[in-house]
């Protein structure tokens, strides 16, 4: 089992959910959260002061896989969430040690679709 | 003589209409879009009121309002640019129910101005979330003298083409309502789709919800106001329009329950903005019976338009730009036409005394002429804005990119943003 961590630009979650749909992977959980990567951050001007450094706004995905989906997983992510250009966000692939499922109390690979 | 009475409530009804504006309708489109876009919309309505001022005290006002044809009927000349002539005593050529009662001049000016500023307002609802903000203004510069100032003129000028005739438009059915909508159509169908349309939630209802109610409030000026005195027409007015507010609201809270299992606010507020439009051309000709049925049938039809209608037609208003000021002005500036009672108007001498009278009041000829200004009101607005598109499109474009789309219209038309998840 692996927990697929990534963090893409906002405007392609729309792009990322329908590749990974089609690639049959429904579960995931979203959040908004800021960062930068090496594109740094952004400057907008309030008033006429700028402000440099701003945070840029990210989305985090976190999927729980069992290890035959883990690549269909990535190319979907990929595919979604590509543009070329800086900023398009990093990938993270962790060894998943449990999971249950609350309502049944299963573990293990089987509590994970 | 001007009347200080009649003069102070023409200013607060001005300021109200101002209110509607900014920041009703900037709130009340703000919270239906995704909150990367909630800048863009309250920018649209902003500027409005920045660039339309500016224009009707040069020239706009002289265009829409003075006497001298340059085009018979439809517009006027420049013998009123910069205001140029209308001193602070002057009382105002145009009176509605007390005649001997005159505002300023300047009040009639100012509160004149309000109207043009809120229609491209009210437009820019239709291109929510997808049009530059260079198209935007250019639109709303063009379409002011395109379409706007000669529907004015048309309706409200001395020697306005309908106005001679005796056509009833209160406070707007035609000039800011059919106006709009027709406008906002003609403008959807030259701009096309969001790209990656489906239903998401209004990033923030609340704020929907202030901005309806906010523009309930500020319509007592635009259709109380629009009798240009402080009398009992003023009060009729104002108590139609909220009759026909209240009406309209409950039953599309009321079909939503039944018909979409749930009342909801959106819908609640939806329908009394509906109710509000089409009682804008009849407030000051009506009863309250009168206002009741139109209220009850705006909410009733514009609900149908929107909810079902709209998505077999297939083209993306955003807001609803048309499917409620559009088709509610339509019912309504037809409907005064069935339901006008000389019991509100004759009192006050208008009409040569005989009031204003509707088909159900014994007078057949009315619904004509009120058909006859609705099918000019559209055709105007609907052909004028696809001129002014087609020249917005050719010279600096209409759309963002679908990049930009997707990053939003805050950050790439503005570079700013709404909120911040951690300071």
């Amino acid at each position: 089992m692996k927990l697929i961590i990534a963090i893409i630009q906002p405007f392609r979650l729309e792009e990322v959910k329908q590749a990974l749909y089609a690639a049959e992977v429904q579960l995931i959980t979203v959040s908004e959260v800021l960062g930068h990567g090496r594109q740094g951050g952004a400057t907008e001007v309030y008033r006429g002061s700028r402000e440099t450094g701003n945070l840029l706004r990210k989305i985090r995905l976190e999927i729980a896989v069992n290890d035959d989906y883990v690549d269909r997983t990535l190319k979907a992510i990929i595919a979604g969430a590509k543009t070329g250009e800086l900023g398009d966000g990093k990938i993270f692939v962790y060894n998943l040690e449990n999971c249950i499922r609350i309502r049944t109390e299963e573990s293990g690979p089987g509590a994970i679709g | 003589m001007i009347s200080n009475a009649n003069n102070a409530w023409v200013l607060i009804s001005a300021a109200l209409i101002m209110f509607m504006t900014v920041p009703a309708l900037g709130l009340f489109y703000g919270g239906l879009v995704k909150k990367k876009n909630v800048l863009s919309l309250m920018m649209q309505s902003f500027v409005c009121l920045l660039v339309v001022s500016l224009l009707w005290v040069i020239v706009g006002y002289s265009l829409a309002f003075s006497p001298g044809e340059l085009i018979p009927g439809v517009l006027g000349d420049f013998r009123w640019t910069l205001l140029n002539g209308i001193g602070p005593m002057d009382p105002s050529p145009y009176v509605v129910s007390d005649p001997k009662g005159p505002v300023a001049h300047l009040t009639f000016v100012i509160f004149q101005c309000m109207f043009a500023v809120i229609t491209p307002a009210v437009i820019s609802g239709a291109f929510a979330e997808r049009m530059k903000f260079s198209a935007y203004l250019t639109f709303s510069v063009l379409w002011l003298f395109v379409v706007y100032i000669p529907l004015a003129h048309m309706a409200w000028s001395v020697h306005g083409l309908f106005a001679q005739q005796g056509l009833m438009d209160f406070a707007g059915g035609t000039v800011v309502e059919i106006n709009s909508g027709f406008s906002a159509l003609a403008g959807v169908l030259m701009l096309g789709k969001r790209r990656n349309l489906k239903p998401l939630p209004p990033h923030d209802l609340t704020y929907t919800a202030i901005g309806a109610a906010m523009l309930w409030f500020g319509w007592f000026g635009f259709n109380a106001g629009s009798g240009l005195a402080a009398d009992g027409l003023a009060s009729s007015a104002f108590v139609a329009t909220n009759t026909a507010a209240a009406a309209a609201g409950l039953v599309w809270a009321l079909l939503d329950w039944f018909l979409q299992k749930k009342p909801t606010i959106l819908g609640a507020v939806t329908g009394a903005v509906a109710g509000l439009v089409v009682i804008t051309p009849a407030a000051g000709f009506v009863t309250v019976g009168g206002a009741l049925v139109l209220g009850l049938v705006a909410g009733a039809v514009c609900f149908l338009f929107v909810v079902y209608l709209k998505a077999r037609f297939g083209y993306d208003d955003s807001l609803d730009a048309f499917g409620v000021h559009g088709v509610a002005g339509v019912l309504g500036t037809l409907g005064v036409g069935l339901l006008a009672s000389p019991v509100i108007t004759a009192p006050f001498g208008m009409n040569g005394g005989h009031g204003f009278a509707g088909v159900f009041s014994g007078n057949p000829a009315a619904l004509g002429l009120q058909f006859e200004a609705t099918v000019t009101a559209m055709v105007v607005a609907f052909l004028g804005t696809l001129a002014v598109f087609a020249v917005v499109k050719a010279t600096v474009g209409l759309r963002v990119t679908e990049k930009e789309e997707a990053i939003g219209l805050d950050i790439t038309q503005h570079n700013e943003k709404a909120y911040t998840l951690i300071e």
